[in-house]
């Protein structure tokens, strides 16, 4: 069951592998984060060394697959042939309030013309696609009780 | 401060094609920016010959080589890009066009852009690749692609922050539109805008209607910059650069929307630094020039250029305070890239100097000081003041 209808682009794992660990993650139902092995520091998106520190020892790490509405917004006009006939969506930005306020892009499930209040507390739903080629993950969002 | 461009160059030439509706063009792409170099030279009274340098912004595909070749231009002594997608380089390919001049790098800078997007594809759509990586991947899956996407997740959150209502995002289009009435150049002009033709168009992604986003459009504009001991050799008015510089603020380009200060038009830190070296402040300009990609980007541009309080912008985003030549602050009074055209936001940097020559369509009484602000919400974004003769 995905959220929206099926042709967008399928994400794969950067060509130089700075991301590979976190897809591979994803597939297996994980949530990943890179963090610096040298000050702890968390960051997203992925990158060659921290920013905080400059450490090249970053790595990915295993979060809780909890955060916070940070913002949202409501699709209606499709820029994709494949969301012709979707209809409205919903798109949430999460913030991860333990973890540096590192962020990700993710659909929030659910009805889409449901209000939307900024600050909700949000878990993580992993939406695979195991049958399409080459297979992905999608990391979505619901309300949590 | 010594080290500084205020002052130090004139624009003596602006250059604009006939705007068209995207993909109407009849001329190539190539052709429409030769087409408003050649303007900008004419109407500064100089051979195409004698321009010595080039700058441009957002990837603009004219090769400077190939236009000084076309041209025939002398001596080639400047070719510029400005890093940075979208409108965010408008000011800032004048800034560095005007570094060269202040330097003694290039002595006669043409600051172009030019789009055919009938010729090589739209801005406003989603790849149309099988797969994506990178930072694509962490938003396009989702469906967030478009520029509209990727911005009103930052207004929605500034709204939110500070209960900024629907209406003042409209009045900005509504005063974009009225300005669009009285410029025959504008794509707009005789397509008015009122209230409830904005409320009931469509939703693009709230809080984005419809006549919250800019045109897309096939054109071309030009501007000639010299040094400012010249400008008196020119025909028209003079009128000089006080300021001109680009920049973003910590991390604005961290991937996957994780800028810290996220609910932003990306200004903050270039603002004081744009003041400064103009040497004036807020209170002094007397029309402003706002990019708009879209309504929302507008509205965070003119809070943090210090015209508004963030938690007043339902008092001060009225059509009545941005309407020229008695509003609060007259903005987009060419219409813009709401209702004049989208050049990318260099219609807009034209516009500014065409109110100092007193030759705007809009005309605010006595201008001196005018300024832009290009690209909100991208990184770098820029910014521009241009001042009369008084200002020096």
């Amino acid at each position: 069951m995905s959220y929206l209808n099926p042709g967008l682009p399928i994400p794969v794992a950067s060509p130089d592998g700075l991301d590979t660990p976190f897809w591979e993650a994803a597939a297996n139902g994980v949530l990943m984060l890179q963090v610096c092995e040298d000050c702890g520091y968390h960051q997203w998106g992925p990158e060659w060394v921290c920013h905080q520190c400059h450490s090249e020892n970053v790595s990915f790490k295993e979060i809780e697959p909890r955060g916070r509405i940070y913002s949202y917004e409501r699709v209606w006009h499709p820029v994709h042939p494949a969301l012709n006939e979707q209809g409205p969506y919903l798109i949430v930005l999460v913030e991860f309030p333990n973890y540096n306020n590192a962020r990700m892009v993710g659909n929030l499930l659910g009805d889409p013309e449901q209000e939307v209040v900024i600050g909700s507390t949000v878990e993580a739903v992993f939406e695979h696609h195991p049958d399409d080629d080459p297979p992905y993950t999608l990391i979505q969002w619901q309300i949590a009780d | 401060m010594s080290r500084t461009i205020r002052g130090k160059v004139a624009v003596v030439g602006l250059g604009e094609t006939q705007y068209y509706k995207r993909g109407q063009s009849p001329d190539a792409e190539f052709k429409l920016a030769l087409k408003a170099i050649i303007s900008a030279c004419k109407d500064a009274g100089i051979s195409p010959k004698k321009v010595d340098g080039f700058a441009s912004f957002s990837n603009d595909r004219s090769d400077p080589s190939r236009l000084a070749a076309a041209l025939g231009c002398d001596d080639l002594r400047f070719a510029n890009m400005q890093w940075g997608g979208g409108g965010g380089g408008g000011s800032g390919a004048i800034a560095n066009a005007a570094a060269a001049i202040a330097t003694g790098m290039a002595e006669c800078v043409i600051v172009f852009r030019a789009l055919a997007q009938g010729q090589f594809g739209r801005f406003g759509q989603g790849p149309r690749s099988n797969t994506t990586s990178g930072g694509g991947a962490y938003t396009v899956p989702y469906g967030l692609m478009s520029p509209a996407q990727s911005f009103a997740m930052k207004v929605n959150r500034f709204m939110h922050d500070h209960d900024v209502k629907q209406e003042a995002l409209r009045a900005i289009s509504l005063a974009s539109y009225h300005h669009a009435q009285n410029n025959p150049r504008a794509v707009m002009h005789g397509r008015p805008l009122d209230e409830e033709k904005y409320d009931e168009s469509r939703w693009i992604v709230e809080p984005f209607h419809l006549f919250d986003c800019c045109l897309e459009n096939d054109g071309a504009a030009a501007m000639l910059l010299v040094p400012a001991e010249r400008a008196k050799d020119f025909p028209h008015k003079p009128t000089y650069i006080l300021s001109a510089l680009s920049g973003s603020h910590y991390r604005a380009g961290a991937s996957a929307h994780n800028t810290p200060d996220y609910a932003t038009s990306t200004f903050k830190t270039t603002v004081p630094r744009l003041y400064e070296m103009a040497e004036l402040g807020p209170k002094d300009v007397q029309v402003a020039q706002v990019y708009e990609n879209f309504t929302g980007g507008v509205l965070m541009s003119i809070v943090e250029h210090g015209f508004c309080e963030p938690d007043a912008c339902n008092e001060f985003f009225t059509k009545e305070n941005l309407i020229a030549p008695n509003g609060e602050l007259p903005t987009n009074t060419s219409g813009g890239n709401l209702a004049e055209c989208y050049m990318h936001g260099l219609g807009l940097n034209i516009e500014a100097v065409r109110q100092l020559r007193g030759e705007s369509t809009n005309q605010v009484d006595n201008v001196d000081v005018s300024l832009v602000a290009s690209g909100p919400m991208v990184t770098p974004v820029s910014s521009s003041i241009f001042g009369s003769e008084a200002t020096l």
